[in-house]
């Protein structure tokens, strides 16, 4: 009896908690805005809004600062959030609330970022499009997938096609999850910068200018970003013209550039396939401008590079944008490599040798092309300031951990 | 026993030329801003009892509207001064702002009309925005949680007609602004933003002074230093400058607001050069760069994004964000000056 009484409080109690959150159903319409942004602010945590398939036309962006809730599509290709018309709005949708997912919809041609995400605890976005539809054009919003300052960050399943910087774009954020999906046509495919802890994988990046880009830049609030694992994707074919506005870092990225690396520490590359890249597969480098920030480490250190396939590079450098295939072709008289370290280290270590274990290491299976240039030679004219053998590289791999991301 | 108070109450309410103090502290919002009764008459913005006008000295530029702003402490309670920072008002407190535009900014006697009056309450959880939308004959304004689009126009000073689509923004783009470290928090009613004289009904003061009279602040800071009013011709081009950008944009720019992944500050007391822009590469900038390089690029203010995203009028390059959908031309013009007048590389 007293065991029946208690079971029937359980059952009560989750039926209470199954009633208070709610399902909010909306179709498009005219007045879908209202509708849809009264609903975002309006729902309570645990409550889901589903958006009905069709095309919604937006004037004005969304905003999302409800915690611990769902905003459901009926599929990417079926609900439509619509920017063409925008004339007010930073970005199509904005979160800034934790314990978010966004499931199922596409946000098309918005006039800023399609989907930024800042300061969340919390967020995922799965099977989820953003794309401007008039193909790369320098006047298609900077980032397609935008989540900055946030942490236990999750892309998964998603399509990002045509952003003028970024397709996929994580920015001082904290355990990252970026797997499964698709950027194509962007300036950067993928996109991991001044972030901590991020597992790439299972990602197809191509026809960008550049397929997957690790980056660190100095003068920021979270800066210093490290242990980022890229593997198992495939950053291949990319060929599209820079078309960055310029003054933006990814605006010196050169056209057909499969992984980049800049100034990170502890970062993973493997079983990735690269190919098809007209400039350079795989290229590790250091932050090359001033900056007056002592805070900041310019150089990469503890990189590891292994088992990687390597198709076809170099065959068509982008020699007009950023210095990176200016000097890689200069230094290798147009015989361009899959992987190129530029060499560059604080000056006491490029006299006296790094530490051994900041070293970059590189165990592949192919014998891939390699390129490392000793800048103290370049820079005083020495003959032979490049260094061609690979095998010098090669030291025992420790793989970086896995990240697991809470409270999703 | 019970009744008897029961009346007393009810009589007590309506007997006085109070705002409503329960309205203020409850968990909800009123419909109506009537109900509040911060207005003796609310069509006339006739301010009740303990409710103050005030003004800053150089405000948030929102598309030409002219803004009237109020002041309401409860009875016995006092808002304690903080440097640099907005008073910390007692709970119960109310900040009130409305929106509106001359009907003929030459001859405001030919009367006005009201967009929209923004509320923030200080609630004992903390600060709560929510703005009421001023009806057509204009009786009574009523709560827009999600905002509404407002198509206006009104004659400027130099006689053109001009036409805005006013945007009262929803509670979510309340915060983007009035966001620090993730809570709502006035922007304003700092002390130094209100270290001015002020026309009240009967006579001019200090702002301060009559706030310490009013027995609504406890102390008046001995030492302050004060932005200047932007407009005034009279005062030095850098503080000008400054105060501008301090109270258009240092809310969101500064290490506790929206922007600040940015690296961008342009708060007053900010005094790193790269941090303010000078030199400063853009981050996440995407085309709101224009194709240049800097935030600001000292004596070039063509080739500085600052100038740039301020004059743009394109929602995916203009700065701020929300708020505005025109350019303000008179303060460009003034940050054009500011940044062409800047020494190479010297700080400022």
């Amino acid at each position: 009896m007293k065991l029946l009484l208690r079971l029937k409080l359980i059952g009560l109690f989750l039926f209470v908690s199954n009633v208070s959150a709610k399902e909010i159903i909306i179709e498009p319409g005219p007045n879908a805005y209202d509708e849809v942004q009264e609903a975002m602010i309006l729902m309570d945590e645990g409550d889901t809004l589903i958006l009905k398939s069709g095309n919604y036309w937006f004037e004005d962006g969304l905003s999302l600062d409800v915690a611990n809730v769902t905003i459901q599509g009926d599929g990417m290709d079926e609900t439509i959030l619509n920017f063409e018309r925008q004339v007010s709005g930073a970005q199509g949708l904005l979160v800034t609330s934790d314990s978010v997912t966004l499931k199922d919809f596409s946000i098309l041609n918005a006039k800023g970022d399609a989907l930024k995400v800042i300061g969340a605890d919390g967020i995922s976005m799965i099977r989820l499009k953003t794309e401007w539809t008039g193909g790369p054009k320098s006047t298609n919003g900077a980032y397609g997938f935008y989540p900055v300052e946030s942490e236990n960050v999750l892309i998964d399943d998603c399509v990002a096609i045509g952003a003028s910087d970024a397709g996929i774009y994580v920015g001082q954020s904290k355990n990252i999850i970026v797997r499964n999906s698709i950027a194509q046509y962007n300036v950067a495919g993928i996109e991991i910068e001044n972030s901590y802890y991020a597992d790439v994988y299972n990602n197809l990046a191509s026809h960008n200018t550049a397929g997957i880009l690790v980056f660190d830049l100095p003068d920021l609030p979270q800066q210093g970003g490290h242990h980022i694992r890229v593997f198992n994707n495939k950053s291949i074919d990319n060929d599209t013209d820079n078309f960055a506005p310029e003054g933006n870092i990814v605006g010196e990225v050169p056209r057909g550039s499969g992984i980049i690396v800049m100034a990170n520490s502890d970062v993973e590359i493997f079983e990735n396939t690269i190919g098809g890249n007209g400039t350079v597969n795989l290229a590790i480098v250091s932050y090359g401008s001033e900056t007056e920030d002592s805070n900041y480490y310019p150089h990469p250190k503890r990189i590891q590079v292994h088992n990687n396939e390597y198709g076809r590079s170099g065959f068509e450098p982008d020699l007009s944008t950023g210095d990176l295939a200016k000097v890689l072709h200069e230094v290798s008289d147009g015989e361009m490599a899959d992987i190129f370290w530029d060499g560059v280290l604080p000056l006491s270590q490029m006299v006296f040798g790094q530490p051994d274990d900041e070293k970059l290491k590189i165990d592949e299976q192919n014998q891939p092309n390699f390129l490392a240039m000793s800048p103290l030679k370049y820079l005083i004219g020495l003959s032979n300031p490049i260094k061609k053998d690979i095998r010098q590289y090669k030291g025992e791999i420790i793989p970086l951990p896995a990240v697991s991301l809470e409270s999703l | 026993m019970n009744r008897l108070f029961f009346i007393a109450s009810l009589l007590f309410i309506n007997n006085s030329n109070a705002v409503v103090d329960d309205i203020i502290l409850a968990d909800s919002f009123p419909e109506k801003l009537s109900e509040y009764e911060f207005f003796l008459d609310t069509k006339a913005q006739i301010p009740n009892d303990k409710v103050i006008p005030y003004e800053l000295i150089s405000s948030l530029f929102s598309d030409y509207s002219l803004k009237q702003r109020w002041v309401y402490v409860p009875s016995g309670l006092k808002a304690q001064y903080v440097r640099d920072e907005v008073f910390n008002f007692p709970v119960g407190s109310a900040l009130i702002k409305t929106f509106y535009y001359p009907v003929d900014e030459r001859d405001l006697s030919l009367g006005k009309k009201l967009l929209e009056t923004r509320v923030l309450l200080r609630k004992s959880s903390g600060w709560q925005a929510v703005s009421y939308a001023w009806n057509s004959d204009q009786s009574d304004a009523f709560k827009k949680v999600a905002g509404k689009t407002i198509p206006v126009d009104w004659i400027d000073s130099e006689g053109q007609l001009r036409a805005v689509r006013y945007r009262v923004p929803n509670v979510n783009q309340c915060k983007e602004c009035h966001a620090a470290n993730d809570k709502i928090t006035p922007i304003g009613p700092k002390a130094r933003n209100i270290n001015k004289e002020l026309n009240y009904s009967h006579g001019q003061y200090n702002q301060l002074a009559y706030w310490m009279d009013s027995e609504i602040i406890s102390e008046i800071p001995r030492r302050l230093e004060s932005p200047v009013d932007w407009s005034d011709y009279s005062q030095n081009i850098n503080a000008r400058a400054r105060s501008y950008l301090d109270i258009n944009c240092g809310h969101c720019h500064s290490s506790s607001g929206n922007a600040n992944s940015t690296g961008l500050f342009l708060h007053l007391r900010e005094a790193r050069n790269v941090n303010l822009g000078i030199y400063k590469k853009p981050v996440a900038t995407g085309r709101g760069s224009g194709g240049l390089k800097y935030s600001i690029v000292p004596g070039k203010p063509d080739q500085s994004i600052l100038l740039h995203r301020m004059e743009s009028m394109d929602p995916g390059v203009m700065m701020p964000e929300s708020g505005r959908s025109l350019s303000h031309d008179e303060a460009a013009e003034m940050i054009r000056d500011w940044i062409a007048q800047m020494a190479n590389g010297k700080s400022f």
